[in-house]
């Protein structure tokens, strides 16, 4: 059993949710609207997150994401970001998962297109438990 | 040909009252990738260009005319067929975007032969790709499901023209980017392969919304229908890649991303990819040339993981995640 928990976010397209749901690890998700109450966790975690970028990369990381990170407790304790994204987006394929990884000062683990193929759930899920 | 069919009443639309978060997004997404290709100075490329031999050059001619004619469709039949079944205004708007931007990809290949060829050899191109069966026969079957009667079907062969038709073409600036030949034409391309990527989310994101409204049997149905279609439409792009890279030998390197890309066309589309990993190992320099995040270097779990370092909380603010 891992030593960590995973916390997401997904938008409405669902794709980093069902990446998610593939691993079968304890998971919590980031809410994805401003009114529903503020996630805080009490608990090492790797944060799974998906990559929204303009043109200029600007806006890599959700808001939302960016909100969670903002709390000095959750940020304390993550330990790892997993990147989604698409190659298509070259230079800024999974950039959310460098930003946070270079603004917490922890590894970007790994990255997947989509919602992941099975070869990476896999390794995924047994890095996980190495950690 | 039929007539298209045209939506019967407009409201005005209204984007301060957005029903589906994903249209604003995918909006502002497209709007602030907005390019056109008198931005890449292509003419950097004419001296590399000489540097091909006759062989590559007239495959190059080929592969963007090929491309051109998809674009073609997608601009003003593809992504304009979608407008009358979307269910709000700002998913019509965004088709709008999505076919204007087709649109200029189409104008895009035209501004790269104009830059490099001759008019003989622009002729000969569109010559060719008017006679190449596969070619014609993978705008035909395309065609046939944007005029048929079923909205789930046309986002589906939409998807996957977006998402799958493209690559047979998008390989060859690629390998020679990874070549560092014909760099500028390369950065334009990577412009467009952005683009489809942002269309065939949102086009099969909207399919997945779709796809919640129907009853299982249905859904049953799509889902036959989307693998036979891909089968079909990957049956003609193998046949298509040979007829293109049989000369330059290439053919097999092409069919993996062709596997790789297929599979991502389906998870677009909320499937599980139909091609296993031993034939999707796409090769690492035509990966690279993609994305230079892509390559294995980048999975810390199959590496040494010496440099695990414990995360140290630093103030800040929204601003500090704009870089």
């Amino acid at each position: 059993m891992s030593a960590v928990d995973v916390v997401y976010f997904s938008s409405v397209s669902g794709n980093t949710q069902r990446f998610v749901e593939k691993l079968g690890v304890p998971a919590k998700r980031i809410p994805l609207r401003g009114r529903e109450a503020h996630l805080t966790v009490t608990e090492p975690y790797v944060l799974i997150v998906p990559t929204y970028s303009a043109g200029d990369g600007s806006g890599a990381v959700p808001k939302q994401v960016i909100r969670f990170l903002n709390d000095p407790v959750n940020r304390s304790l993550i330990r790892g970001v997993v990147g989604a994204g698409n190659t298509n987006f070259g230079d800024h394929y999974a950039a959310a998962g460098d930003i946070v990884a270079a603004k917490c000062g922890v590894p970007h683990l790994y990255r997947f297109e989509l919602f992941g193929t099975p070869d990476d759930v896999r390794r995924v899920r047994d890095g996980l438990d190495s950690l | 040909m039929e007539k298209l069919k045209l939506i019967d009443r407009v409201n005005a639309i209204n984007w301060n009252r957005v029903t589906d978060d994903k249209d604003l997004e995918v909006w502002n997404r497209l709007t602030s990738n907005f390019w056109l290709p008198e931005k890449v100075p292509l003419s950097n490329d004419v001296q590399s260009w000489g540097r091909l031999t006759p062989l590559e050059r007239q495959l190059t001619m080929r592969v963007f005319t090929g491309l051109t004619l998809l674009d073609t469709i997608q601009g003003t039949v593809g992504a304009v067929s979608l407008i009358p079944d979307a269910i709000t205004p700002h998913e019509e708007a965004v088709y709008t975007n999505i076919a204007f931007m087709e649109s200029v990809h189409a104008r895009s290949y035209s501004s790269i032969f104009s830059t490099l060829a001759s008019t003989r050899e622009i002729d000969e191109a569109f010559a060719w790709s008017e006679q190449n069966e596969a070619l014609q026969r993978k705008a035909s079957i395309v065609l046939e499901y944007y005029h048929g009667d079923d909205p789930l079907k046309r986002k589906v062969a939409s998807t996957l023209l977006e998402s799958f038709l493209f690559y047979s073409g998008f390989y060859l600036p690629m390998h020679f980017s990874s070549r560092a030949q014909l760099t500028n034409t390369a950065d334009l391309v990577r412009l467009i392969i952005r683009d489809e990527a942002v269309h065939g989310y949102y086009i099969g994101y909207k399919f997945q919304r779709g796809l919640e409204r129907v009853s299982q049997a249905k859904r049953d149905e799509i889902k036959d229908y989307a693998f036979t279609l891909l089968y079909e439409m990957y049956e003609n792009e193998m046949e298509y890649t040979a007829d293109l890279y049989d000369g330059v030998g290439l053919t097999d390197d092409v069919q993996k991303f062709l596997h790789y890309n297929a599979n991502k066309a389906m998870m677009n589309l909320g499937y599980e990819g139909l091609f296993p990993s031993d034939v999707t190992d796409v090769n690492p320099a035509i990966l690279s040339a993609l994305s230079p995040n892509a390559d294995e270097n980048h999975d810390f779990f199959s590496g040494s993981g010496s440099s695990y370092v414990i995360g140290k909380a630093v103030q800040t603010e929204d601003e500090d995640w704009e870089f």
